[in-house]
């Protein structure tokens, strides 16, 4: 008989959770949801080793462990850190954290482009939701930004790396999802940058992938480009057979057309599953496809709006007006018709021909042969 | 004259070389090592010393080595870190071109105690020539059985490697330097793990300053109880300080850490005083990470006690008004340097070695190394000051390793004690191209006391 392990006791913000030993706080943070998950931006929990890079999900250990119950003197990234028994992590409480985490933003933000209405990525970008959430309202960089070039790796995907937070994640679907790496980090400090030495195609049947794991729109897809806003499709979960890979993916609507194919994602913006370049970039016809229903997205995404009453959030709110009237009808306080000199009651400005003037005002009585309906 | 321990034998001809060195009692620390001591004990020796790691945190070494896991099986590795390239810092160097043997000598009996068959040296590109150095004193010392199988009967088998780096400051960092080892991109590990746990190859792994481990070999030959003694409390034995910048006579000494940071600058045994007459106006007293300190605050600490040169005085009264004893890079500024123009300098190099994973220093070094530009060509705006200070805290103690608080602390110090000369620089754009601030009131305070 297994022996039952031995849960930690975290407490983040205030909240207690029971995770299994070897949880990262990030994680542990996860399991409870909402406001106390620190975002993360380059963390990806289906890539190993990834995180610990971006500094977003940093957080305050108020209290070590249940037996060393000191502070940790620095904020520690809680995407790396896992929990001791006992500890309690202060995110979105501590001040400091706060403070650090707008700092991050800053910094992040200070060499990106922030050109959102031409990029692909606006709508369902991380490092957009990261500055609303913790960005200023205006920059204090005030020099030329970095800029690279763009670089189409292969037919399918396009780097524009001005728009690179190095994430790294990219590089980590390259080793762990793919067979060979063809792309990575080249030179260092400021002027890294993610490309293949010399230009060169990425073609591996999964390369896809890092479309999907970009937290910004540094990768996107050549199928896609300035095809449509993420906002104008419809996402529907989809399946086909593959021989290669899952086959479940999202497929992105506009009408029957298939604008778009992606890993399915999650609440936290990461795949189920990773899909082959064939489900991704080949199969845009619908027929290709046997949809199942409509994404679950988050009801705050801008994608979200008014598409679906599906499970997550969208449905309308509940009829409630006919409820608290008890039967009454709706009346009016007060018609203001009857008392307003500049639209008197008398005048059916339905009735004009053309725009009216002040003349029709004045000749009211003369046109006035249908008087405008009494409200009770 | 003070103590020597690692430099008492550099003035003899030929000391480079092994017969002089041997002839001069050199390889006896190994013989008594292998011959009367056992590893463990070893390490109660390094641990008994007190000695501190000198390549700039002045972590106790024994305590340290102790730290080291020993899993069944998996070998261990011990690394000698030469990747020095601090600005300012070049004592290893000079222990390494002219003493090779004392650090080879160190590296064997290190790795005796750690139980580490395969030690690497893991040396920085710039120094070009002195693997050649280090690879004919190993060679040597196999030649004359310190290396090799069976050492000195004992059963202990150890080879030592030197492995170039590519000159990247950034693999000065201890698992950046792992890294880079392995061969991958020399960006630094997220600890935890620590190296002591998994580090080259996922193997226990400690790595140390060529200071360091040439210092086990005067802590083996004089007994650990005898180097605690010399020095003051817990900075115990001799460190070895590169000085540099306007003084007379620039240079490595070897200090005892007993005499204060007045003697050092001033006597003729060691800086000789300030070049051409001048007046002191700042001083980096450990490398160029190190919180620079003015004059006054240098020769004397914030509660009006003599500085001594050791890590307890230096680092009295924390990074308010103190500094640390770093890597023991010494810089000296004289009344016509700029602090403005040394700072950009700094931030730029810093900018430069910055590895760009982690997004606060890649981004918050290339932005401070802007601001101080602009400030420094007189482009500089009132809150720039408000704005680079508020940068460089922001980058402090959030990354990875300690190159973003070591490219933040100097420009906090500066702006600390000098914000008037940022002032300056901003409010007279015209005047600061053409003329220093100098030392303005930061009179040198030996004059006011005379």
């Amino acid at each position: 008989m297994a022996e039952e392990k031995k849960l930690f006791k975290v407490t983040i913000d205030g909240i207690t959770i029971e995770v299994e030993p070897g949880t990262t706080i990030l994680n542990a943070a996860r399991q409870i949801g909402g406001e106390v998950t620190p975002p993360a931006m380059c963390y990806y929990s289906k890539l190993k080793n990834s995180g610990g890079k971006c500094r977003t999900c940093l957080v305050e250990v108020a209290a070590g462990s249940a037996a060393d119950p000191r502070p940790m003197p620095k904020l520690v990234a809680s995407c790396r850190t896992t929990v001791m028994d006992g500890m309690v992590v202060k995110n979105t409480t501590s001040d400091r954290v706060l403070d650090a985490r707008q700092g991050v933003v800053e910094f992040l933000l200070i060499n990106h482009p922030i050109d959102c209405p031409i990029c692909d990525q606006a709508g369902e970008c991380d490092l957009q939701d990261l500055s609303y959430a913790h960005g200023a309202d205006a920059s204090r960089f005030d020099f030329q930004k970095r800029t690279f070039i763009k670089h189409n790796l292969g037919p399918y995907i396009q780097l524009h790396m001005t728009r690179c937070i190095m994430c790294f994640r990219c590089v980590y679907v390259a080793d762990q999802v793919t067979n060979k790496r063809v792309h990575g980090v080249l030179e260092r400090g400021d002027h890294a940058e993610i490309a293949t030495y010399i230009e060169k195609a990425l073609d591996n049947d999964f390369i896809g992938n890092v479309i999907d794991v970009c937290p910004v729109g540094a990768l996107t897809d050549r199928t896609f480009r300035f095809k449509s806003r993420v906002w104008f499709t419809k996402p529907v979960k989809a399946h086909r057979n593959c021989s290669k890979c899952c086959g479940k993916v999202h497929a992105w609507l506009r009408g029957d057309e298939v604008l778009r194919v992606t890993g399915r994602k999650d609440q936290w913006g990461e795949v189920e599953d990773w899909i082959c370049n064939e489900c991704r970039f080949e199969r845009k016809n619908i027929n290709d496809w046997i949809v199942e229903g409509p994404a679950e997205i988050n009801r705050h995404s801008v994608i979200s709006q008014g598409h679906y009453s599906g499970k997550v959030g969208t449905t309308k709110p509940a009829e409630t007006f006919s409820k608290v009237m008890n039967g009454r009808q709706p009346n009016l306080l007060m018609n203001i018709h009857s008392v307003s000199g500049v639209n008197p009651p008398g005048l059916n400005l339905a009735a004009l021909p053309g725009p009216a003037h002040s003349t029709d005002f004045v000749k009211k009585k003369e046109i006035n042969d249908k008087p405008s309906p009494e409200v009770k | 004259m003070g103590v020597k321990l690692l430099l008492d034998k550099a003035h003899i001809e030929g000391i480079r070389y092994y017969d002089a060195y041997r002839k001069n009692g050199g390889y006896t620390a190994v013989e008594k090592a292998f011959k009367t001591m056992n590893p463990e004990a070893i390490v109660e020796e390094v641990k008994k010393s007190g000695l501190r790691g000198r390549g700039g945190a002045g972590f106790p070494t024994g305590m340290k080595w102790s730290f080291i896991a020993k899993p069944e099986g998996i070998p261990r590795h011990l690394i000698c870190n030469a990747d020095e390239s601090e600005p300012g810092t070049f004592k290893d160097r000079y222990l390494m071109e002219f003493i090779p043997h004392l650090l080879i000598e160190g590296l064997i009996i290190s790795s005796y105690a750690l139980g580490s068959n395969v030690t690497y040296i893991y040396i920085r590109g710039e120094y070009a020539w002195i693997p050649d150095i280090l690879e004919q004193a190993i060679h040597e010392a196999r030649a004359n059985g310190w290396l090799g199988k069976n050492i000195l009967g004992s059963g202990f088998d150890c080879e030592i490697y030197v492995h170039r780096g590519a000159g990247a400051y950034i693999c000065g960092e201890e698992t950046a330097l792992i890294e880079s080892l392995e061969g991958k991109r020399g960006n630094p590990r997220i600890k935890p793990p620590f190296p002591a746990l998994k580090g080259v190859w996922d193997r226990p792994t400690v790595v140390n300053n060529v200071e360091t481990l040439a210092a086990v070999v005067p802590v083996i030959n004089i007994g650990g109880e005898a180097y605690a003694k010399i020095g003051v409390g817990r900075s115990a034995g001799t460190k070895l300080i590169s000085a540099c910048g306007n003084i007379n006579k620039p240079g490595v000494y070897e200090i005892d850490m007993t005499i204060s940071v007045e003697e050092f600058i001033y006597s003729d045994e060691y800086c000789g005083g300030i070049a051409k007459g001048k007046r002191l106006k700042a001083c980096i007293p450990g490398g160029s990470s190190v919180p620079i300190l003015p004059a006054n605050l240098l020769l004397k600490t914030a509660k009006g006690e003599t500085r001594y040169m050791n890590y307890e005085s230096l680092s009295d009264g924390g990074f308010a008004t103190g500094s640390m004893m770093g890597s023991g890079g010494f810089i000296v500024l004289d009344e016509d340097q700029c602090v403005v123009k040394h700072t950009y300098t700094l931030a730029r190099f810093y900018r430069h070695e910055s590895c760009g994973q982690c997004s606060p220093c890649r981004e918050g070094t290339l932005w401070m190394d802007k601001i101080l530009k602009n400030i420094e060509t007189g482009k500089g705006k009132k809150t720039d000051i408000d704005l680079l200070w508020d940068v460089q805290r922001r980058i402090e103690g959030n990354t990875i390793c300690p190159l973003g608080d070591a490219a933040a602390w100097p420009v906090a110090a500066a702006i600390r004690h000098f914000r008037d000369e940022f002032e300056w620089h901003v409010n007279h754009p015209q005047e600061c191209l053409v003329r220093n601030f100098g030392l303005a009131h930061y009179a040198d305070p030996r004059e006011v006391v005379a």
